[in-house]
């Protein structure tokens, strides 16, 4: 059965549960070919295993997938020669050197002793890790398995390239290295999905952008379109007086035209910011309405923002959700 | 940009979704390297194959040599091949804590999202242990000629020996590789290997002549794949004859295999 091979990645209701943790719940994603899609979202939101299922490295639960219009559960051999796979913690062996990986991964997807070899040098050259090649990975930096595991996953030149989380940990000069690289391969034609924590890197690479969030997709879109959601640059408040919160965000509905956010403290107000000319109109009117501000700011969209717009809460660990929640509570008595 | 060619759309390449045979055993073979390769990095790992056989080889025959046979010289026909057997089997319960260790790192995720036949890292270890075996069945030969004892039919019968421990060695590493692959931690794949070791291979004719037992026990150390192998292995280094008890062993080997080598990948898939 061959599907449309327009799309790259086909997902629909794709669900993985670990016990009573349902880590995938319902992910949709469609991703066209020769594009750079990213997957945005916290740690723990389900990326890493939306792309295992997809990377069929685990099975789902329920829904279905397709990879290239192969399905990633009846056709998982055919898939696995379409992909190559980055994750998040080095998928390379530690005991062997740079060379040796590689050759044994040339060797395992079927190129003959000569092409292994020829390969296996083109892409430590192309890697920049030539000098290195022969010592044990043991002494590499983190920048350098993270290159030696991407150039890992192009041995067989897959049309389609998952990266999960690929510089997560890496120092700013490394991370622009890894941006290039990823940027020459899509150059090539290939199709790369990437998650990523940073909304930044997902801005930096991403021509299209899901938001996932507790195992689902809570926006989509290009980059812009998800920062036009929470406004180019966000304004941010902090009231003199906690009980004037109510009558701050209703001057902010009026004046601005839009829904501000409070925080769980409930002092300080983040609303997006579309025109920076209309934040004057707004300080005339709180000040009109007796309300005192102790602090402003204007802050560019961050992840946090784009989180706390799209789900009504951040992208904290559990407990800072419970928290929340319970001052939430506390807010609206 | 020369290692990043252009790719070939998906559409015009060749895609297959099953592995073949040939495939396999390359893959095999590679992996097999693999394990080589991690032996030749961390040589210390060898420690056991090479220390084991010559502990207990001597341990054994100045033990119980004088009190079995009178001296310790007449024993050690009767031993070296229950000792050797006993030292094998053994050292390969480090395949399966081995394969439990290598299990958790990350390069297994590779291993399982690249279009290879999926018994192919398993099977790979375990082939690359058969080196271990072949060094402990040296060692074990080398301290029983050091201590006198002469196999009467010559190097050719027990270089055959050898191999048909080694063979129904690695046929039994495939059960210690399923406990590798269901256990949690490499710790307990150990504990419970043992658990399994310790009654097949001294409830067996490998040290003690079974005619002094109790009868309930004869009867299971007569059926015991162990004693066969022990039997096989002394016909051969005594005689140069290789008879019933070499094919039941070998027979329990592929028995052994045809069990545990789709449970151990059955096990495996589910894993992952």
């Amino acid at each position: 059965m061959t599907r449309s091979s327009e799309w790259a990645v086909e997902a629909h209701g794709l669900v993985k549960t670990f016990g009573d943790n349902r880590a995938v719940d319902g992910v949709d994603l469609t991703v066209r070919a020769g594009a750079v899609y990213g997957v945005l979202g916290p740690n723990g939101a389900g990326k890493t295993t939306t792309i295992s299922m997809l990377a069929t490295l685990l099975k789902p639960d329920a829904g279905e997938a397709f990879i290239f219009g192969h399905d990633i559960r009846k056709e998982q051999q055919v898939v696995r020669q379409l992909i190559g796979v980055t994750a998040q913690f080095a998928s390379v062996d530690e005991t062997l050197s740079a060379n040796e990986n590689l050759m044994i991964f040339s060797r395992l997807l079927g190129l003959s002793g000569s092409e292994a070899k020829r390969k296996t040098a083109e892409l430590l050259e192309e890697f920049g890790l030539t000098e290195a090649a022969k010592r044990p990975l043991k002494k590499f930096s983190g920048g350098m398995r993270r290159r030696l595991d991407l150039a890992a996953s192009l041995i067989a030149q897959p049309p389609l390239i998952f990266l999960d989380e690929p510089t997560t940990g890496l120092d700013p000069r490394t991370r622009a290295q890894m941006w290039d690289t990823i940027r020459r391969l899509v150059a090539t034609g290939s199709t790369v999905l990437l998650t990523t924590q940073y909304l930044d890197e997902a801005d930096q690479l991403a021509d299209r952008i899901a938001v996932i969030d507790r195992g689902r997709v809570v926006a989509e879109g290009t980059a812009d379109e998800l920062k036009a959601s929470v406004g180019e640059s966000s304004l941010q408040l902090r009231l003199a007086d906690p009980a004037d919160l109510e009558d701050a965000r209703r001057a902010i509905r009026t004046v601005l035209g839009v829904d501000a956010v409070a925080s769980p403290e409930g002092s300080r107000i983040t609303a997006p910011m579309r025109s920076a000319d209309t934040v004057t109109d707004l300080f005339v009117t709180l000040r009109e309405a007796g309300i005192h501000l102790s602090e402003m700011s204007v802050q560019k969209p961050t992840l946090d923002e784009v989180f706390l717009t799209l789900t009504g809460h951040g992208v904290d660990d559990d407990t800072a959700d419970r928290a929340s929640a319970d001052e939430g509570e506390k807010v609206a008595a | 940009m020369t290692a990043i060619a252009t790719i070939t759309p998906p559409a015009e390449r060749d895609l297959k979704n099953h592995v073949r045979l040939s495939q396999t055993l390359a893959n095999t073979v590679t992996m097999a390297h693999r394990g080589l390769l991690k032996i030749k990095r961390t040589p210390e790992q060898l420690m056991d194959v090479t220390l084991q056989p010559i502990i207990f080889t001597v341990m054994f025959a100045l033990l119980f040599g004088g009190a079995i046979s009178g001296n310790v010289q007449s024993y050690l026909p009767v031993l070296i091949p229950g000792i050797l057997v006993q030292t094998v089997i053994t050292t390969s319960v480090v395949t399966g804590v081995q394969l439990r260790e290598d299990m958790d790192k990350g390069v297994f995720d590779r291993f399982k999202s690249l279009p290879i036949a999926r018994i192919a890292p398993l099977s790979g270890a375990l082939l690359a242990d058969t080196l271990r075996y072949a060094i402990a069945t040296t060692i074990t030969f080398i301290v029983g000629i050091l201590m006198g004892y002469r196999p009467a039919a010559g190097v050719g019968p027990v270089i055959l020996a050898g191999l048909l421990v080694i063979v129904c060695s690695w046929a039994i590493s495939w059960i210690f590789a399923f406990f590798g692959v269901i256990a949690r931690t490499a710790g307990s794949v150990q504990g419970i290997s043992f658990l399994v070791l310790f009654p097949l291979t001294f409830f067996s004719n490998a040290f003690v002549p079974v005619k002094t037992m109790p009868d309930w026990l004869q009867s299971f150390v007569n059926v015991n794949p162990v004693s066969h192998l022990v039997t096989a292995v002394r016909d051969l280094a005594d005689t140069a004859t290789f008879g019933a008890d070499g094919w039941i062993a070998l027979a329990g080997a592929a028995a052994i295999v045809a069990v545990f080598a789709p449970l151990t990948v059955r096990a495996y898939m589910r894993k992952a």
